[in-house]
């Protein structure tokens, strides 16, 4: 029963129960989003019909990774893998495999290049690279039922950590892991707990970063969505080490499902005494809050986080006093991200030696990355650290789609910057993206070809971060918005290459002076494209050109009336469409832009369905 | 969402200040905005200062002193989907329904807002109106999606 490279289990879920196969089905925020709770509707309505019940057990999953081949069905002993279903598919899947035991080609996971279905999933090469830690018992248990979980050895750590350990042994054994901080800065988890056990005060809390506020990343939101009792019991694990008796998780108000999985968890483990009073009979109580965020991007560095928490405005405050010594209403709070919440209870279960054993030198254990973008395999995926971004990137997300060139990986989000193609053989660790200009940051890894403009993904990360700069600071507030006015004028066309050094002296001031590491990290995606990418800032300034034919302003758009006449018929979309009324035509004419009233609003070109348009 | 009243919502988080912005949310959730007078309510049953209500209700982008249309279409800004076409998706829809983004139609039917991110990713560029969600939005199903939720 165990998936391939998850980490194996000493008692195996579903051991005792009779059935003969388990149908797990995805359902995780993305594979919702593509109907799959109707394919499972569907599935067990025809179960029932072939009075399958008692032989065949239905599982409804947290997300398994791979959402853009949603809805996903994994069916279990033989792992065989079902991408992209329909309802309309469940009548033959249900007769052929279930019934007559003949698993159905035509259902499974084709590679995009490839011309042969791949049954299995661990022969899958988007799995097949992976080690899954924190996520352990994702796509393997129903995240809403709590037996599951303990099914898969779940809370037998706070278990171990409550009657074998002493807090100082607990708070030792993260220190001798190497665990380092997932929410972004990497700062070593166990130092932290130190400083916070240290801390003599009555009360002392502890909070979970759940904001993800990383514009293109949801591995936190995966995390908690198919295995929310991982980041409870780290939390357990964690307050008893410290000395915490109340807890809060401070998740995105984006995100429901999580939300209300993470009500329905903690609703179970109150049930089986996991959380509140005298938990498993020991004198350690410990009480768990739900706090959703508001939707500002600054609240998830950890002093907005906690004037957040307490009903305030979600503004940073300079540090010290760290929240360790004065956090929530003044007392020693210790906040780590989700998925370092998640990677205690395995540690304290298998021991720091054998965490410590995974990664590289400085980077201990596995990170979970949202891969997406220009990529075939879009996804979220956990590995070991010290892979390197190349394998990531061809191993795992299996190349760039439409035989385009390879331009850039973005991490870190808009802290983070633009690695280039020959940097690709770095090994995936906090110190090397630094060097390069990165940052690990929180896992979020956009792919970009080479359709995608550079200067103008510089400017898109200024527009976030001068929108999401809480304005408390001058430096953040003022500098973030002049770098995309400047930004702004050259992908126009109208930049200089006076603009392009004020620009970078700019940089340095914002990322030097500011508060928070919004403004201090803000400058990065500016400063990495400017280091990797000058030919194309230089190109918009000198010849006013945008080759990936991003900026707007700086193309000309042109209908090949051949093409408009004989394949669209004249279809007359773009005519009706140009705000500018720039085109004419009749239908099944050829159709024409006059250049002089052409706003270049890019509209005609997008909607065109004939590729009549073309941009020079 | 069932209406609840005001005063219910306050009630249900204790009167407590530090709920500020909990009860905030409820309120938003449940009348599309949150009105002078709820705001006043709130403060005074917080005890808390006006002024401080109004300075969370319009630092946070949850929330809105105006009414919303009773379908929210949100478009994701987030980075993945802004490189595989968000901003086009946007654009169609400013022209569908001839309002700007962060407008509402005047019959309050629509709003049409900008959102980083609600973590599908990998399913960009992707599109949510109130709590359904649609993924890999083409220019070409902008229609279908207007026309999901277009006669009541
Ligand atoms: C602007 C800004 C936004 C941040 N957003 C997040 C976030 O969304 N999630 C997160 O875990 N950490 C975020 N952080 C980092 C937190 O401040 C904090 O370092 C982290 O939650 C600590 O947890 P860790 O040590 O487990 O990583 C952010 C920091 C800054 C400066
Ligand atoms: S949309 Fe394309 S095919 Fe149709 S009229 Fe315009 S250019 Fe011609
Ligand atoms: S680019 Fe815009 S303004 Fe120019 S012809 Fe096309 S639709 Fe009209
Ligand atoms: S939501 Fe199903 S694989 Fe991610
Ligand atoms: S970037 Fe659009 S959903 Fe994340």
């Amino acid at each position: 029963m165990e998936q391939l490279n998850t980490e194996p289990t000493k008692t195996t879920a579903n051991a005792q129960k009779p059935f003969r196969m388990s149908v797990l089905v995805c359902a995780g925020t993305g594979c919702v989003s593509n109907n799959s709770f109707k394919v499972m509707e569907a599935l067990q309505d025809e179960i029932k019909k072939h009075n399958l019940e008692k032989e065949i057990q239905i599982v409804g999953t947290g997300c398994n990774g791979f959402c853009a081949e949603g809805p996903l069905l994994v069916v279990q002993p033989d792992e065989i893998f079902y991408a992209q279903l329909k309802v309309k598919d469940i009548p033959l899947l249900v007769e052929e495999h279930f019934l007559k035991g003949r698993p159905v080609e035509k259902f499974m996971y084709t590679p995009p290049e490839g011309e042969v279905a791949i049954p299995k999933m661990s022969d899958i090469d988007f799995f097949a690279h992976q080690r899954l830690i924190a996520l352990r018992n994702r796509g393997l248990i129903d995240p809403e039922k709590i037996d599951e979980y303990i099914g898969r050895d779940g809370y037998t750590a706070i278990a171990k950590a409550l009657t074998e350990m002493s807090p100082a042994e607990i708070v030792q054994e993260i220190v001798d892991s190497g665990l380092r901080g997932r929410g972004g800065a990497g700062f070593p988890s166990g130092v932290k707990w130190q400083l916070c056990a240290k801390q003599d005060s009555d009360t002392k809390y502890i909070v979970c970063n759940a904001d993800e506020g990383d514009p293109g990343a949801f591995m936190d939101r995966s995390i908690i969505e198919s295995d929310p009792h991982s980041v409870i019991e780290g939390m357990l694990i964690g307050a008893f080490g410290m000395g915490a008796s109340e807890g809060f998780i401070y998740i995105r108000n984006e995100y429901p499902l999580a939300l209300e999985r993470l009500h329905v968890a903690i609703e179970q483990a109150e049930k089986y005494g996991l959380l509140g009073e005298n938990i498993l009979g020991t004198n350690f109580s410990f009480k768990m809050n739900v706090v959703r965020g508001a939707g500002a991007f600054v609240c998830g560095e950890e002093t907005a986080l906690i004037a957040s928490i307490e009903g305030k405005l979600g503004e940073p405050r300079p540090r010290p006093p760290y929240p360790v010594e004065s956090g929530l209403w003044g007392k020693p709070t210790n906040i780590n991200n989700v998925e370092t919440w998640a990677n205690v209870p395995i540690i304290i279960d298998r021991g720091a030696k054998w965490f410590a054993s995974i990664g590289t030198e400085t980077s201990k254990g596995t990170k979970v990355f949202s891969l997406v973008g220009k990529i075939n395999n879009t996804g979220l995926l956990e590995v070991p650290m010290g892979i390197t971004l190349r394998d990531i990137i061809y191993k795992i997300g299996g190349g760039i789609p439409n035989g385009k060139k390879f331009k850039a990986i973005q991490s870190g989000g808009p802290s983070g910057g633009c690695i280039p193609e020959d940097q690709l053989d770095l090994p995936v660790d906090y110190e090397s993206l630094s060097e390069a200009g990165s940052m690990m940051g929180s896992g979020g890894m956009v792919v970009m070809d080479e359709d995608t403009c550079m200067v103008d993904v510089a400017r898109y990360f200024l527009t976030f971060t001068r929108d999401e700069s809480c304005g408390k600071c001058a430096p953040c507030r003022e500098g973030t918005w002049q770098m995309h006015e400047i930004l702004t004028k050259i992908t126009e066309g109208n930049g200089t290459l006076n603009d392009l050094a004020v620009l970078e002296a700019l940089a340095e001031v914002v990322k030097d002076t500011s508060l928070c590491g919004l403004g201090q990290t803000a400058p990065n995606p500016v400063i990495t494209t400017l280091r990797y990418f000058r030919d194309e800032y230089l190109a918009h300034i000198e010849k006013k050109e945008c080759q990936a034919h991003v900026c707007r302003e700086l193309n000309t758009y042109i209908i090949h009336g051949d093409v408009c006449k004989t394949d669209g018929k004249g279809c007359g979309v773009c005519r009706r469409e140009c705000p500018d009324k720039a085109i004419t035509g009749e239908k099944g004419k050829a159709h024409v832009i006059d250049q002089q009233l052409c706003g270049k609003c890019g509209v005609c070109y997008d909607v065109c369905n004939f590729n009549a348009i073309t941009i020079e | 969402m069932s209406t609840q009243t005001v005063t219910g919502i306050i009630e249900k988080y204790n009167s407590e200040p530090k709920s500020l912005i909990a009860i905030l949310q409820d309120i938003q959730a449940n009348q599309r905005h949150l009105p002078k007078d709820a705001l006043e309510e709130v403060a005074t049953s917080l005890d808390i200062p006006l002024s401080q209500a109004y300075s969370v209700a319009t630092f946070f982008k949850a929330f809105s002193l105006t009414p919303k249309g009773e379908y929210c279409i949100s478009v994701c800004m987030g980075t993945a989907c802004h490189v595989k076409g968000g901003k086009q998706v946007l654009e169609k829809l400013e022209r569908d329904l001839s309002i700007n983004a962060g407008e509402t139609t005047d019959d309050l039917s629509y709003s049409l807002e900008e959102v980083h991110c609600v973590g599908c990713c990998g399913l960009a560029p992707v599109v949510t109106v109130n709590d359904d969600l649609f993924s890999k939005v083409k220019l070409r199903g902008v229609k279908r999606i207007l026309k999901k939720y277009g006669e009541k």
